[in-house]
């Protein structure tokens, strides 16, 4: 690789601070974003945790919503963590009045799904194809209650769907950045790695 | 709540199970993650459900469910206690952002009350009148986090001690006088920087100062070795305008307690959200500038220094 990846994090509100220092371990350039000006040039991007509804608000009064969409639409990859896999995603069974998501990955999301904060916990899980063990922390952690065809089932928690993928998207309802937990970024540095190799 | 926790105190480990562990709830790593996850947001008091989903759909990351703002539980006076179940109930029904909710200082009771009704959080706060005046509620017992008032750091240490996942620096609650506010998360910054300094030149006068700040040796370690508090440090007490909270971000907070500053104003809702965007913008004063804006009469507010000394709140907790 040429130079160290450029990786934004959106940065409105949550665990801004966890994930940048985590791609930073890992050799990558974390961006923090705020502005649509900010989008420009980063090799991928990551939705942290924080309060969807928040998150989302932010998004459209500050006019990010859209320049971000088409982003991630137009292949950049992207990581979202909880809060993030709720923005990601096509649609959520129980949103707070108003509240709308970035329609770029095909599921349909449950917020607060396992209960509130005394249900919150730590957690070892099975992870993709390969089945490595991934540290987790599920905080008010939202689950996948519909997945669309093209999406790639890569964790379950207590039965539930907790890690999907499709194309240049990966969503998440935990918190590796929490446990210290890199798979799901070197993962994501990979999906960099590839489309850097693609002829221009 | 676990009733035979005979582990120590976890304060500096961010994970306490090991890979192949069963699913674990209430660690320190859980506790301190949800208030990671309210990093850069507004927290804002509300005491009816109609207030909760004003404050949601402004954008607060969560709400604190009370009976009496601060400034009403000045002006009238009185013993204030732990709200009643059905309002905090009421509440929890109306939003889907955290809810959370204060005990007394020291009433372990109150606290196993909202643990039991499942709030997010509870505030062991010196806005309700104290139970005890020695002690504060051993919160490693319980499997809710805890979020608790300080003046400095060693006050802020001894409450992480004690199990506190979030620290608020106390401000002067229910006077819209940002001054105390200021002045708390100032000292409390200032002494981790001092700190810090000390363990680059003489880490061995650190017991000294641990004794001086009257907080347990591995703390004052751990803030000296890393520069911060082990816990997320929002700022509280008399914050009302989007450039307070603006200010209070500038300064190192990692977010913002809004109370009587929202529902004691002329506009809640345009308030609300102001402040919402100040705190998520604030080192963009064109954005403040914005979000200031025609939004109507603030809190008119009450002067620290004309507080006599019994009414001042953040003198409250040990």
């Amino acid at each position: 690789m040429s130079s160290a990846p450029r990786i934004g994090v959106l940065a409105l509100q949550g665990g801004v601070a966890e994930h940048a220092a985590m791609l930073q371990e890992l050799g990558a350039e974390p961006v923090l974003v705020k502005t649509a000006e900010q989008l420009a040039g980063l090799d991928a991007i990551v939705l942290p945790g924080g309060e969807s509804s928040t998150v989302d608000r932010l998004l459209r009064l500050f006019g990010l919503r859209d320049p971000l969409r088409d982003a991630v639409l137009g292949g950049l990859p992207t990581l979202g963590t909880c809060a993030g896999l709720i923005l990601l995603s096509s649609g959520i069974e129980d949103p707070a009045p108003g509240q709308q998501t970035l329609e770029v990955l095909d599921v349909t999301v449950a917020r607060n799904a396992f209960g509130t904060q005394t249900a919150s916990e730590e957690a070892a899980l099975t992870w993709g194809e390969d089945g490595a063990t991934v540290r987790a922390a599920f905080i008010r952690a939202p689950v996948v209650t519909r997945a669309g065809e093209s999406v790639t089932v890569l964790a379950r928690h207590r039965g539930e769907v907790v890690a999907v993928a499709s194309g240049n998207v990966v969503g998440i309802s935990f918190h590796p950045e929490l446990t210290g937990e890199t798979t799901v970024h070197r993962h994501l540095l990979s999906l960099v790695a590839s489309r850097r190799a693609l002829p221009v | 709540m676990t009733d035979l926790q005979t582990t120590p105190a976890q304060t500096s480990a961010r994970t306490t199970s090991p890979a192949d562990a069963t699913p674990l709830t209430g660690s320190p790593l859980v506790k301190r993650g949800l208030a990671d996850m309210l990093k850069g947001g507004v927290i804002m008091d509300v005491v009816t459900a109609e207030q909760a989903r004003i404050a949601e759909d402004a954008g607060a990351v969560a709400v604190m469910a009370l009976e009496r703002v601060p400034a009403d539980i000045r002006a009238q006076g009185g013993v204030a206690r732990m709200s009643d179940p059905d309002l905090i109930e009421g509440i929890q029904a109306a939003v889907s952002i955290p809810v959370m909710a204060k005990v007394r200082i020291g009433h372990f009771v109150e606290a196993q009350v909202l643990e039991h009704l499942k709030v997010d959080y509870i505030d062991e706060s010196e806005v309700l009148s104290p139970a005890d005046y020695v002690n504060h509620i051993d919160k490693q017992r319980f499997t809710v986090p805890f979020v608790c008032g300080a003046t400095n750091l060693g006050e802020a240490l001894r409450r992480i001690a004690e199990g506190a996942a979030m620290v608020r620096s106390k401000g002067e609650a229910g006077t819209g006088d940002v001054s105390e506010a200021t002045k708390h998360i100032r000292t409390i910054r200032g002494q981790i920087a001092e700190l810090r300094a000390l363990y680059a030149i003489s880490p061995d006068a650190l017991y000294v100062k641990a004794k001086e700040l009257a907080a347990p040796y591995d703390i004052v370690l751990e803030v000296a070795r890393t520069g911060k508090l082990p816990v997320v440090l929002f700022t509280a007490g008399g914050v009302a305008t989007p450039a307070d909270a603006a200010m209070m971000m500038q300064l190192g907070a990692d977010g913002v307690f809004v109370g009587s500053g929202i529902f004691k104003s002329g506009n809640p809702a345009a308030r609300a959200q102001a402040i919402v965007k100040a705190t998520a913008y604030y080192d963009d004063p064109e954005k403040i500038a914005e979000a200031s804006r025609g939004l109507g009469e603030a809190m008119v507010g009450i002067n620290v220094g004309d507080l006599p000394a019994p009414h001042r709140l953040a003198e409250r907790g040990w």
